[in-house]
């Protein structure tokens, strides 16, 4: 047991100082993503001023701004930039023999590396998120209760795992597909329109938004800035966290599945 | 001159046969470009659900502000098609040393590095943007005459040279700096404030950020100019910044060309 946690003990310590390496350029990067934001304000603003009711599917001005700069946090625990085509690649071009042959578990392995890129990541983006959020402090309304704060917490951390899980089964694909490229494409095109990124899902029309709302990837992006903004609370949120923790259970065993059921069909391609 | 053409014909020409090899990609890659473009199209026809218009009322309703979105398309697709693949790899030139072999050939640098490669399946956005625009254009309240009709192509041209300038400015400076993915991360960024018109950019932040991104880096001109020109019927004051729009574009085309000789002289090739 001991010698277990040291070896993963060991993983983590080796990926964070790898991840280190990039740190100047890695705050400078989080700092420009935040330059189309600018534009988000403004176009809200204008779209907020030539209407008469003060709100757009329940959301005022201030908690639009607030809510898209909120979606930053939720993608920065639930983005993976990269991680299905590095398993995909693995597998085409052979090098998962490596933990074939070692007594490594390969998903455990990546999770282990995801969790020090995020710690990393973390540490070397609070300044640049914290100077955007002093700055942009005017749109929020204070801070939510503990209850609340608790169960946003929760809702990151199974945001992280949801995104992990599901992009490890996208990458998993590749046993069958070799190239998931164009199975990442519409994933990521879904992501993009209805994981919330780009507006709060209550904007959608009822019937879409009841339909969305059972789906996994809302709750990458849109379902914790919603708890944080108190628009789910009580039923709803015990409601919400469920199915959350659901997808990420679904998408643990399937990525376990996949690649139980892919080493059985696994070739071994390349040198 | 014509050397030049033919030069560039024969590019054109092996850029679509390397596309036609793989045909099943060629159209993966049409269906995709296209497929972002339709998102992007259903998110402002969202946004149209909630407001007349983007701005004050009676400026950029629902139909002018797709004569907008159709513009920052087309330029967007014009440069991605021609100039986006080559510059993208233009820095990734500098650091391998395979600039020098550029530099030999008995052609411009700038043309040669600018044009070699053309992107055929992005050209899928334009013919996109040709339909968005017919479509809009048919019911806008005062359709557009001819003066308007002949001029915008004219402006679409001036806004993508001012956009080309703009990369190459960037690219010089990694010549300087040896690798800036982060640079190019910063093309995207800054070129994201053209999408919008113009006037939504006010108030204490906004009026100095338009100026600056209008005189300065006028990037707000690129689209903003063309839309306003086809979408609105002509106005005497929009001619002051047509007017600037062509200097500006004669000054970003000369200064970045400047930028890249200077950058070129201080190019000293790289491995072996």
């Amino acid at each position: 047991m001991y010698a277990r946690a040291l070896i993963w003990w060991t993983i983590l310590r080796i990926c964070v100082e790898e991840r280190l390496v990039y740190r100047g350029d890695f705050a400078l990067g989080t700092l420009m993503r935040f330059l189309p934001f600018i534009t988000q304000i403004f176009l809200w603003r204008a779209v907020f001023a030539s209407r008469a009711e003060p709100t757009i599917g329940g959301y005022t001005y201030n908690e639009m701004i607030a809510y898209l700069l909120l979606t930053n946090i939720s993608r920065a625990f639930s983005s993976m930039p990269g991680l299905s085509t590095a398993l995909a690649a693995l597998i085409r071009t052979g090098e998962i023999k490596k933990y074939l042959a070692q007594p490594i578990d390969l998903i455990g392995f990546y999770l282990l590396s995801r969790v020090a890129h995020k710690l990393v990541y973390y540490l070397v983006a609070a300044a640049p998120f914290a100077l955007v959020f002093y700055l942009c402090r005017g749109f929020f309304a204070g801070w939510p209760d503990a209850v609340t704060m608790t169960a946003f917490m929760a809702s990151l951390v199974l945001a992280f795992l949801l995104g992990y899980f599901l992009e490890a089964t996208i990458g998993m694909v590749g046993f069958w597909f070799l190239e998931v490229s164009s199975l990442l494409f519409v994933y990521q095109l879904f992501s993009f329109f209805i994981s919330g990124q780009m507006f709060p899902i209550d904007i959608l029309p009822q019937g879409v938004q009841g339909f969305v709302d059972l789906l996994p990837v809302p709750y990458l992006a849109y379902f914790p800035v919603a708890v944080f903004l108190g628009k789910v609370q009580g039923a709803d949120l015990v409601r919400g966290l469920a199915i959350e923790v659901g997808w990420v259970v679904f998408f643990m065993l399937a990525s376990r599945f996949a690649l139980h059921r892919g080493l059985k069909r696994y070739s071994a391609f390349g040198g | 001159m014509l050397a030049y053409l033919r030069v560039f014909l024969t590019f054109a020409r092996n850029s679509l046969v390397r596309d036609m090899t793989f045909r099943a990609n060629f159209i993966v890659d049409c269906v995709a470009s296209l497929t972002w473009v339709a998102m992007q199209l259903a998110f402002y026809l969202l946004i149209f659900e909630f407001t007349p218009s983007i701005g004050p009322v009676g400026d950029w309703g629902k139909y002018e502000f797709l004569v907008f979105l159709a513009t920052t398309l087309m330029v967007n697709s014009l440069v991605g098609a021609f100039f986006m693949p080559n510059l993208s790899e233009f820095s990734e030139m500098i650091r391998t040393g395979h600039l020098d072999f550029a530099l030999l050939k008995p052609i411009d640098t700038q043309f040669l590095i600018s044009l070699t490669k053309i992107e055929w399946s992005t050209l899928s956005n334009a013919i996109f943007a040709v339909a968005l625009l017919v479509f809009s254009l048919a019911r806008l309240n005062s359709p557009p005459s001819a003066v308007q009709y002949m001029l915008y192509p004219v402006y679409v041209l001036c806004g993508t040279a001012i956009f080309y300038s703009l990369m190459i400015a960037l690219s010089s400076i990694s010549v300087w700096l040896g690798r800036n993915q982060n640079l190019y991360d910063f093309w995207f960024y800054i070129t994201n404030f053209s999408r919008y018109p113009m006037e939504i950019y006010e108030g204490s932040i906004g009026t100095p950020l338009r100026r600056t991104f209008t005189f300065l880096i006028p990037i707000l001109v690129v689209v903003n100019v063309p839309a306003r020109l086809l979408a609105h019927p002509l106005q005497d004051q929009n001619w002051p910044l047509a007017g600037f729009a062509l200097l500006a574009t004669a000054a970003c085309l000369l200064g970045s060309r400047m930028m890249f000789i200077r950058a070129l002289a201080s190019y000293r090739s790289a491995s072996s």
